[in-house]
């Protein structure tokens, strides 16, 4: 039988809470967590990490082990992993019921800074209303989106709905 | 339909040029495959097929499978999914084997 | 008039490109033929960041790799570059004859032959596959990516393999719906994070579905699909409507083999590159002695093996006409190690598998 993974695309709830580190690293700043579940051949993550904190792979189709400890959460990562994988949660950031979640945004138009934008799960389906904090327009045309989300969804919000074309 | 707005491309089309399906006048860019013009302006059913007169359009897009030949200018069995487009190209469904006019 | 050319390259897409970096680097007179209107093959639909490492350029986006493969070469006047030319014949004096454009009938007698031609979409049966609106799912990403032509306004994709997944998120960055993605497995064929991306877009991926009959009289306006058993078998009752204006093909490619064929190279079946294929050494040289084989029509596989591989071609051939190149069984070395290190992980077995099946022993082995 197939796992809900291989089925769906969409990790356990087992799966993503094993992206989170501890408690205390959650509380000093932002950090990056990669939803990365399967060996395929892949490494750019490696070298995006300005810190060298996603560590050197011995085969390209190992999973990414990156240092969450020593993670500054600058995102470098979000835009340049193919797989659109990796995103940076802040639950310093805000009020205290509130958090800020980075996630590649990858759909025209864009929405602007100030926005509130419809935050999606992992499925799709829609979680909160969230404030754009910032747009990153990358070179490679993967913008990352800053959100401004209440923080009992950091382990649900994981994606924007795109705005209907003009 | 056009594609505008996109998130990653930006597409850059060759002149604006006029052409005939079945008679009718239509514009297209310079230098497209004719299929795609065609599916600007919503025409999908490029020939019908030889033994069965069924509708046949685009497929692979790729001048492999045969499916999209059609009568540009009075020759028959063009590949319209990489044939480029030009200005005043006369482009008729073929039906059939076709027949040079 | 017979042009005599170092090496023919017949196909200017990833491997036919990256083939070509290395004979014209090398200094060998190389004359490449493609059929379409540009060249880079597949390469130039393809808006997603690549996997793979940074000697395949990973993290660049394939609609940028032509450009980045031909920045070395494309002043050289030892490269020719001829677009909408056709290769369709090889003859037993080891001349390919060429259709130029559709025009003129174009002969070589190269020294070196490099076959990377590709591969092409195959097709499934059901009531209506020959209908407008069905389209193979690489055509609809040409259609919207390179000409910026909407195929619909709501497409059914049929496959989960990794073109399935990444053309019905492409669909919906060009602002077209997808209905859903349907596939005869139990399991999604591709990455799972292409899956995950469209799963967030709340595109339903239905494994272990089929699509039963396109519907519509001269084009698609819907579609049937429904489950299947462990027999493949529809499960009646389980039937459904889905309406969409288009259908799309990913259910595999087969391998563009045709060339080889001609050219009496020794051909197996390997069903995990998807028909027939060339057998082939660790230079990539087949049984006929001077004629190369790199990229999908080799065995379908990604486009970053395909680069790899028409590097490797490339520089044994030039390698074999003696031309001086520094360091050239450290280069091989490092290619062949990198082809082993892309294919090493759990998704490359079939690949690992389908190799062992045409590999034949190097004439030229090296270290």
């Amino acid at each position: 039988m197939a796992s809900q993974i291989e089925r769906t695309g969409v990790p356990t709830k087992e799966q993503i809470e094993s992206t989170l580190p501890g408690d205390e690293r959650r509380a000093k700043g932002p950090y990056a967590v990669i939803e990365c579940w399967q060996e395929i051949p892949c490494d750019p993550c490696v070298a995006s990490c300005p810190f060298g904190y996603i560590a050197p792979m011995k085969n390209i189709n190992d999973l990414p082990k990156l240092d969450q400890e020593s993670c500054t959460g600058c995102g470098n990562c979000i835009a340049l992993c193919p797989g659109l994988a990796i995103f940076i949660i802040d639950e310093t950031f805000g009020g205290e019921d509130e958090a800020m979640i980075r996630i590649p945004h990858e759909f025209a138009p864009l929405p602007e800074k100030e926005d509130i934008v419809r935050a999606l799960d992992r499925e799709g389906n829609y979680v909160a209303d969230a404030e754009v904090v910032r747009v990153q327009k990358g070179k490679s045309g993967c913008t990352v989106l800053h959100l401004l989300i209440p923080k009992k969804f950091i382990l649900d919000i994981r994606a924007v709905e795109p705005l209907p074309m003009r | 339909m056009r594609i505008e707005n996109h998130p990653i491309l930006e597409f850059k089309h060759g002149k604006k040029v006029g052409f005939t399906f079945e008679g009718e006048e239509l514009s297209g860019y310079e230098g497209e495959p004719i299929a795609a013009a065609l599916h600007d302006h919503g025409v999908q059913v490029l020939r019908y097929s030889i033994r069965h007169n069924r509708p046949r359009g685009f497929f692979c897009a790729i001048g492999h499978c045969s499916s999209c030949l059609m009568e540009v200018d009075g020759i028959p069995n063009v590949r319209v999914c990489t044939e480029p487009l030009a200005a005043g190209m006369v482009v008729r469904r073929q039906r059939g084997k076709g027949e040079l006019r | 008039m017979i042009a005599t050319p170092e090496v023919l390259i017949v196909g200017g897409g990833p491997a036919g490109l990256a083939a070509a970096r290395e004979t014209v680097g090398a200094g060998c007179d190389t004359v490449v033929l493609d059929d379409a209107l540009e060249p880079g093959g597949q390469l130039v639909k393809q808006t997603h960041k690549f996997f793979g490492s940074e000697m395949e350029y990973a993290g660049v986006r394939g609609i940028k790799i032509p450009e980045i493969l031909l920045r070395e070469v494309s002043d050289s006047p030892k490269l020719k570059i001829l677009l909408r030319t056709t290769a369709s014949g090889y003859y037993e004096d080891g001349v390919v004859t060429a259709i130029f454009q559709d025009k003129k009938v174009l002969k070589f007698k190269p020294k070196k032959l490099i076959i990377a031609t590709g591969a092409q979409e195959k097709t499934i049966l059901f009531p209506n596959n020959d209908m407008p609106g069905v389209y193979g799912a690489g055509a609809v990403q040409t259609l919207m990516n390179v000409y910026g032509v909407a195929p619909g306004t709501r497409g059914l994709m049929i496959g989960a393999g990794n073109i399935g997944l990444i053309v019905s998120y492409q669909l919906r960055q060009a602002g077209i719906a997808v209905a859903a993605v349907v596939e005869a497995l139990d399991r999604i064929g591709g990455y799972w994070v292409h899956a995950s991306k469209i799963a967030r877009l709340k595109i339903p991926i239905l494994t272990r579905h089929t699509i039963i009959e396109a519907l519509g009289e001269e084009n698609v306006t819907g579609a049937i699909i429904a489950q299947i058993d462990d027999n493949w078998l529809p499960i009646p009752g389980t039937e459904r409507e889905i309406e969409c204006d288009f259908i799309c093909l990913a259910v595999g490619l087969s391998p563009l083999s045709d060339l080889f064929r001609l050219a009496e190279c020794e051909m197996v079946f390997v069903p995990e590159f998807g028909g027939d294929v060339p057998l082939r050494d660790t230079n990539m040289e087949t049984s006929t002695k001077g004629i190369y084989v790199a990229g999908d029509v080799g065995g379908i596989e990604e486009a970053s093996s395909a680069i790899i591989e028409g590097a490797l071609a490339g520089i044994s051939t030039a390698f074999s006409l003696g031309k001086n190149i520094p360091d050239y069984e450290r280069r091989n070395r490092e290619l062949r190690d990198e082809l082993v290190s892309l294919r090493s992980g759990p998704v490359g077995e079939h690949i690992r598998s389908g190799i062992a099946k045409c590999r034949i022993s190097a004439k030229t082995e090296v270290g």
